[in-house]
């Protein structure tokens, strides 16, 4: 049985030969996710905001408007909808009522509830969360909190484990990777919440594997090829890592491609963040932290300095990149 | 490479039993399992609200009312400790302003002797010998009294944990099936009710303080009409809302002081008024209660008395004749359903603290049935998936691979199952991801054999020295997630962690399977076959 391959062998790619231009592309993008974030704001959903959010499952699909004049009829406050999912089910994100007693919220729920069994005979709802004000700033708090000190700390096992100029790249480029989903989740409106981010968690989680497994490369190169152009060792480390890389995103996108298609509308939004959160960090594994690595001045060690490990004298083998010296 | 001592591979091979074994009650349906054996015993795991259905609701009390309440109950104590003192201690201008008490004593040679009485009534808190209450003297006549942090933390802590034993009372007496109910932080309790689909006869009973009062109504502030719309009332009296009030004025003037309270209840049972069959709450006092309660409608015939009802007035009829046997009618305008509300709270003990819903979510038992189908769909569908890209990939290798990957997935239910976890849909979102690293790991482990088989490395090196070099950047990959992982379990709330729970799992069971098992799998085929070309 012949084996698949999806990266041929020996492959000598010039990676570091693009950088400029990737460089380019990568500060477009990042300006442009800014800049969408900044313009049209996140969808963000009630546990971040506040508020009351209703799901209904309509027998057939209803039409929004009819839908949302229903509920404006109401007057329990200005309505926003959003098809969810599956073209029959709907999305309803209501303030919550001025009135701080239990039994106010309650009534908004029943009077909505009301209204669409009555206009739509036959829906049903299927979930609705409350979440006061003082909730919502605490979750959003927790939320920015534990992303900026998972960076944080990602950056600084980096630093200690490798070079200072490691922690620098990969803070970098995991700040790239999240500037890129917020961007994607600005463009797509699609509703930010607190799944949502368990998923920036794990596209950081995700991309930082990947710089980690690259990273590891080229220190074990580093210490093979004292003498090699910073330029050319990067190159061959991506190349030699590059039929994993390749390997391992194709499995996990192939792995979410069915969460995606199958895994429920609740599931939707987290995983299709996961899958660009994968395409992006893949990215920014081989353009953004490594290259950074050659910006910030990297070098291979003084031969026979501080490092006495047995490989220090490893036999020196593998394919030598051409025109190099 | 080659030598893998027999307690080892035993070991391996034992850790993988324990795992599946642990997996199994929980993968078996409830159903064909309950034939076997008794489902309650068996460790399983947990489906999270939004998978099983059910309520959540985060619930929050109100420590300034805990405050407040302190302080008009040291009021009342102030006021009886300087009557009954002898020789009489004459107090006035009695002021709660800002929190703290305070009282002018009439006669300034009484002041020192005000004091000793006061000190008796506070009490020391905790280890560092402070006591609860901090008593002052000013302007040599007046005493105050301000409640002191540690002093008021202890309230609010005893309060807390009164509330969360009163909720569980309370939600015992629905009679739903295993209710979580954790008290959360300094002042708060998650209440999570699997299955529950209406909620809000719940929230109406947890909301509710359930503070009776027994209370003579005032009648000349309440013939007052005037005075009572502009919530005036006699010096000891107050106006408290009555929305059953037979007056045009939905309000009216009753003595501030209880006569009776709740807590001299014994029993409280809902059941139908004998003249008009209207709902009624029977409830029975205890014999101190039944007591005071004979006495004073001995004293009051032809009087009116208020029910208060966490200071609402439910009722207020007339005392036809002395009531002796200890039992009584609250009477209002109930329904079944609300009578039985107020006798389940009323029995259950009166909350000492006003709780809020802050946050509640709901999820019908049909979307968490279709959530479980569908993730259970995407698992298996992403996993087929995975199996054959890894077989066509690397072969024998990709064989071990996916035997390791499979079970990884086992060994993570197992020690859900152990642990007692609660797998939620993002929990689901980190089992697909697991799989993902599970992978991820053996990927590493055979593109490196496939480097050094380049490198015209024998089999047995390649094999070696693949799962040398791979085994270092995996641990580090791994460390790097588990770093993440425990900061979203520290800091992330409800979904974030129940994700996180997976992946941690997930980081010690992937890096066990990748690198011993598989390891111990290529191990035995190179020892038992001694191929001379490696086939990956």
């Amino acid at each position: 049985m012949r084996l698949l391959k999806l990266v041929p062998d020996n492959t000598n790619i010039g990676f570091v030969r693009l950088r400029n231009w990737a460089f380019g592309l990568t500060a477009l993008l990042t300006v442009l996710a800014v800049g969408l974030v900044a313009a049209r704001g996140l969808n963000l959903g009630v546990d971040f905001v506040g508020g009351l959010m209703i799901e209904a499952k309509f027998p057939e699909r209803p039409s929004l408007d009819s839908v949302r004049a229903t509920v404006d009829r109401l007057e329990v406050g200005e309505a926003s909808l959003q098809q969810f999912g599956d073209p029959n089910t709907v999305s309803m994100r209501l303030p919550l009522p001025a009135s701080t007693d239990e039994g106010a919220t309650n009534a908004v729920v029943n009077k909505v509830k009301a209204a669409l069994e009555k206009s739509n005979p036959g829906v049903t709802f299927s979930r609705y969360d409350t979440v006061s004000g003082k909730v919502s700033d605490e979750l959003i708090r927790n939320g920015t909190l534990a992303v900026l000190i998972a960076m944080v700390a990602i950056a600084l096992f980096s630093w200690f484990r490798y070079e200072w100029q490691f922690g620098v790249s990969t803070f970098v480029a995991i700040a790239h990777d999240l500037l890129m989903t917020l961007g994607f989740f600005a463009l797509t409106r699609f509703e930010f919440d607190l799944n949502i981010v368990a998923a920036v968690l794990t596209i950081i989680g995700y991309s930082i594997n990947d710089k980690i497994v690259i990273d590891d490369r080229i220190r074990e190169n580093m210490r093979k090829y004292r003498q090699m152009d910073m330029r050319a060792l990067i190159d061959l480390s991506v190349n030699e890592t590059l039929p994993r890389t390749v390997m391992t995103s194709v499995t996990v996108l192939l792995a979410l491609t069915a969460l995606l298609i199958f895994g429920g509308h609740v599931l939707r939004g987290f995983t299709a963040a996961m899958m660009l959160g994968i395409i992006v960090g893949t990215y920014s594994s081989i353009y953004v932290s490594s290259s950074l690595l050659i910006a910030l001045g990297l070098r291979p060690r003084v031969p026979g300095a501080a490092d006495k490990s047995p490989r220090a004298n490893a036999e020196r083998v593998g394919p030598r990149p051409e025109g190099r010296p | 490479m080659l030598d893998f001592p027999r307690w080892k591979i035993w070991s391996i091979l034992a850790i993988v039993a324990i795992g599946i074994v642990f997996a199994i009650p929980s993968l078996v349906p409830e159903s064909i399992l309950g034939r076997v054996v008794n489902v309650d015993k068996l460790p399983r795991i947990n489906l999270g609200l939004d998978l099983s259905g059910g309520s959540h609701i985060l619930l929050e009390a109100d420590t300034a009312d805990v405050a407040r309440q302190r302080l008009t109950v040291m009021e009342d104590q102030v006021r009886d400790k300087m009557r009954t003192n002898s020789p009489r201690i004459a107090i006035g201008d009695i002021s709660t302003a800002g929190g703290s008490l305070s009282f002018m004593v009439r006669d300034s040679t009484q002041l020192d002797a005000a004091v000793e009485a006061i000190r008796t009534l506070t009490a020391g808190v905790g280890v560092t010998g402070q006591r609860d209450w901090d008593v002052r003297v000013i302007d040599s006549t007046r005493v105050v009294m301000t409640p002191t942090q540690s002093g008021l933390t202890a309230a609010i802590d005893n309060a807390m944990q009164v509330a969360t034993e009163v909720v569980r009372k309370r939600i015992d007496e629905l009679g739903t099936r295993e209710p979580t109910i954790i008290r959360q932080g300094n002042d708060r309790i998650v209440v999570q009710v699997p299955g529950l689909q209406n909620p809000e006869q719940l929230k109406a009973l947890l909301g509710r303080t359930a503070k009776l009062e027994f209370k003579m109504v005032d009648q000349v502030g309440s013939s007052d009409l005037a005075a009572l719309s502009a919530n005036r009332a006699p010096v000891g009296s107050q106006v408290l809302p009555y929305p059953e009030s037979p007056t045009g004025i939905k309000a009216i003037a009753v003595k501030r002081r209880a006569v009776i309270t709740g807590d001299e209840l014994v029993d409280a049972t809902q059941g139908f008024d004998q003249q008009n069959n209207r709902p009624v709450v029977n409830i029975r006092f205890d014999s101190s209660g039944g007591r005071k309660f004979a006495r004073i409608t001995q004293e009051n015939v032809g009087k009116p008395f208020a029910m208060v009802l966490d200071n609402s007035v439910l009722s207020a009829p007339n005392i036809n004749e002395p009531i002796l046997g200890g039992s009584a009618q609250i009477s209002g305008n109930f329904t079944v359903e609300t009578a039985n509300e107020l006798a389940i709270a009323l029995r259950s003990g009166k909350l000492p603290v006003e709780l809020k819903v802050i946050e509640e979510r709901t999820v019908g038992p049909q979307l968490g049935a279709d959530s479980i189908r569908a993730g259970v769909l995407a698992s298996l569908i992403a996993t087929v998936a995975v199996i054959v890209f890894m077989l066509v990939t690397y072969g024998r290798f990709g064989v071990y691979a996916n035997l390791a990957v499979v079970i990884n997935v086992l060994i993570i239910l197992g020690v859900m199952a152990i642990f007692n976890a609660t797998l939620t849909l993002p929990g689901i979102a980190g089992f697909v991801l697991t799989i993902g690293t599970a992978v991820d790991a053996n990927v590493l482990i055979n593109e490196r054999i496939r480097e050094e088989k380049r490198r015209n490395r024998s089999p047995m090196q390649a094999v070696e020295l693949g799962y040398k070099e791979a085994s270092r950047t995996i641990f580090e990959a791994n460390t790097v997630h588990f770093i993440s992982g425990l900061v979203m379990l520290l800091l992330g709330s409800g979904p974030v962690k129940g994700f996180a729970v997976v992946l941690l799992i997930g980081i010690f069971v992937s890096y066990f399977t990748a690198v011993f098992f598989t390891r111990m799998l290529a191990a035995t085929y190179l020892r038992r076959r001694r191929p001379t070309e490696l086939h990956i």
